[in-house]
Order: C-alpha cells, then structure tokens, then sequence
C-alpha cells in the first residue's frame, strides 16, 4: 500500500513538472515572436528591460487564463500594432514578403531546368 | 532567342530586388502609434491610490466629454517636466478630464510627488505591476491618451508634454 502511494506521488510530481516545462516551452515560444519596442532588435524573450517584463507578465497572464498563441499576438497586435510580431500575418502589404521566397524558389528551378535541358541539347548536337 | 528572354527575366528580377532593397532602406522602422488613433480603449478597472475600495472604469470616462489619461511615476523625472502642463490642463474645469495612472512606483513616494508639485488628476490610479499600460499601448512613460466619451483614442503623446502638446490639446478639445 505504501509502495502504491510513493509511486502516485512520483507520478503525480513527474506529470506536473512535464506539465510546467511544456507551459515553459510554449511560453518561450511566444516571447521570441514578440519585439522589445524600447531594444535594438531583440526579442521580448532576450531583454531584460522594463518594456519586455511587463509584456511577460501580461502574456503569462493571457496564456494561464487559456488564450490560444494566435489570441495572445492579437491582443498585443491590436495595442502595439503589427511591428511588436515579428513573424506578421499574412496582409496585402505584406504579400510579398510571404510570396516571395516561393516565387524565386520555382523561378530558380525554372532556370536550372532551361539550363540543364540546353546542356543535354548542346551534349547531343 | 530563349537565352535573351532568359537575360530578361534575369535583369527584371535584380532591378526588382534592388528597388525593394532601396524602399526598404529609405523606409523608417521606427515604432509609432499611428495605428492605434481612432481605435477604442480597452475595457478595464483600475484601483484608486488612496482608497482600494473606490474604483474607475471606462464606464465614467464615458461621463467625461474629454479625458487625458497620464501614466506617471514619481521615479520619472520627464514627469516632473510636464507637469505644470497637466496642472494647468485641470483648469480647464469642465472640458477635460484628467486620469493619473501611477506605474510601477511606490505607494507613498507617489503621493509625496503630488503632494510636492500639486495633484492635476480628477482619479489617480494604481499600475503596480504596469500590466494597465498594456492596455493602453505604453510602451514606456510618461505617456499620455487623448480620448472622447465614446473611448475613441483621439490622440497619443509618447513623452512629456511640452508646450506644443499643451496648445495642440487646447485645440484638440474646443
């Protein structure tokens, strides 16, 4: 019966420090995506400063009364604007920056296709 | 002739790249609040300094045709610079409300601060942890909102107010 009890409470301690730690991680997660307003360019998870300790505070908060990441950045978008995320939802004055790398991926296999289809047509002339 | 097309499509892409590089370049990155003029406040109840028990919320701003919320604290020294502005804004009487939301300070260093210089404020509130100016999209202090009775932000003041401040709420609030 004692042996029962002494592995509950191990469960039980194992369960919640996993728990914490994975809250720990997402929470991390969250303060790298956010800008340090009053810092040069570093993140709400890099800086110590007054600015960066109060939006920890107030994402703690947020995510312990269960607000979803996208909720947390919504939030703080509409009070800061879309320059305190640094990863910026998809908008029509930001397309570009989504569309772009995609684009210049396929127009860069696009080229290597034209070259090496002339290559083989050189090889065969 | 699928080469020249190819050179083409080449150069269009490194003036493209480069014209972006240039905006980009001359585009300033600068943090404003443009945005957050003409959006409303958020809902919230702040405690007063003195007396725990009485309370303000953005329901008795509604009551107010003008209100200039303030974030101070008595360790700033910018407050102590505009000050006598807010001072003479509480003169205005009836036009203008003046709300003091006291951030990250000491209970009694705060009160002697207003004690000291005089006390503008129609409500002074308590942000001891400065979670309230979240709320309101400070991102250091002093800063000021310019709202109406409908909690539409009219206007936002990063710094202390100086004189030009000062005349810009005079006409702001005619």
């Amino acid at each position: 019966m004692k042996i029962n009890i002494f592995f509950f409470i191990i469960y039980i301690f194992i369960t919640s420090t996993a728990h914490s730690s994975n809250n720990q991680t997402k929470l991390l997660e969250v303060y790298k995506n956010l800008r340090c307003l009053v810092c040069q360019g570093q993140s709400i998870a890099d800086s110590n400063s007054d600015f960066a300790a109060t939006i920890k505070l107030v994402v703690q908060d947020q995510f312990n009364d269960g607000k979803t990441e996208v909720e947390i950045y919504k939030f703080l978008t509409s009070k800061y604007g879309e320059w305190i995320v640094y990863q910026p939802a998809f908008n029509k004055n930001n397309f570009l920056l989504w569309i772009l790398p995609y684009a210049v991926l396929i127009f860069g296999g696009f080229i290597i296709f034209l070259l090496v289809r002339k290559t083989k047509h050189n090889k065969v002339n | 002739m699928k080469i020249n097309i190819l050179k083409i499509i080449i150069f269009s892409f490194v003036i493209f790249f480069l014209c972006v590089f240039w905006v980009g370049l001359k585009k300033t990155k600068n943090y404003d609040t443009k945005t957050l003029i003409g959006s409303r406040i958020s809902n919230f109840q702040l405690t007063e300094i003195n007396n725990v028990d009485q309370y303000i919320s953005e329901e008795d701003l509604k009551k107010n045709k003008f209100t200039l919320i303030n974030f101070f604290a008595s360790w700033c020294a910018p407050c102590r610079a505009e000050h006598k502005y807010l001072l003479n804004l509480s003169s205005k009487g009836k036009k203008i409300k003046i709300i003091g939301i006291n951030f990250k300070d000491k209970k009694n260093n705060a009160i002697n601060f207003l004690k000291e210089l005089g006390n503008p404020y129609n409500f002074v509130g308590m942000d001891l942890k400065g979670k309230f100016s979240i709320l309101f999209g400070i991102y250091g202090i002093p800063e000021s909102i310019l709202i109406d009775n409908n909690l539409i932000i009219i206007k936002k003041f990063v710094g202390p107010i100086d004189q030009t401040h000062y005349n810009e709420i005079l006409k702001l609030i005619q």
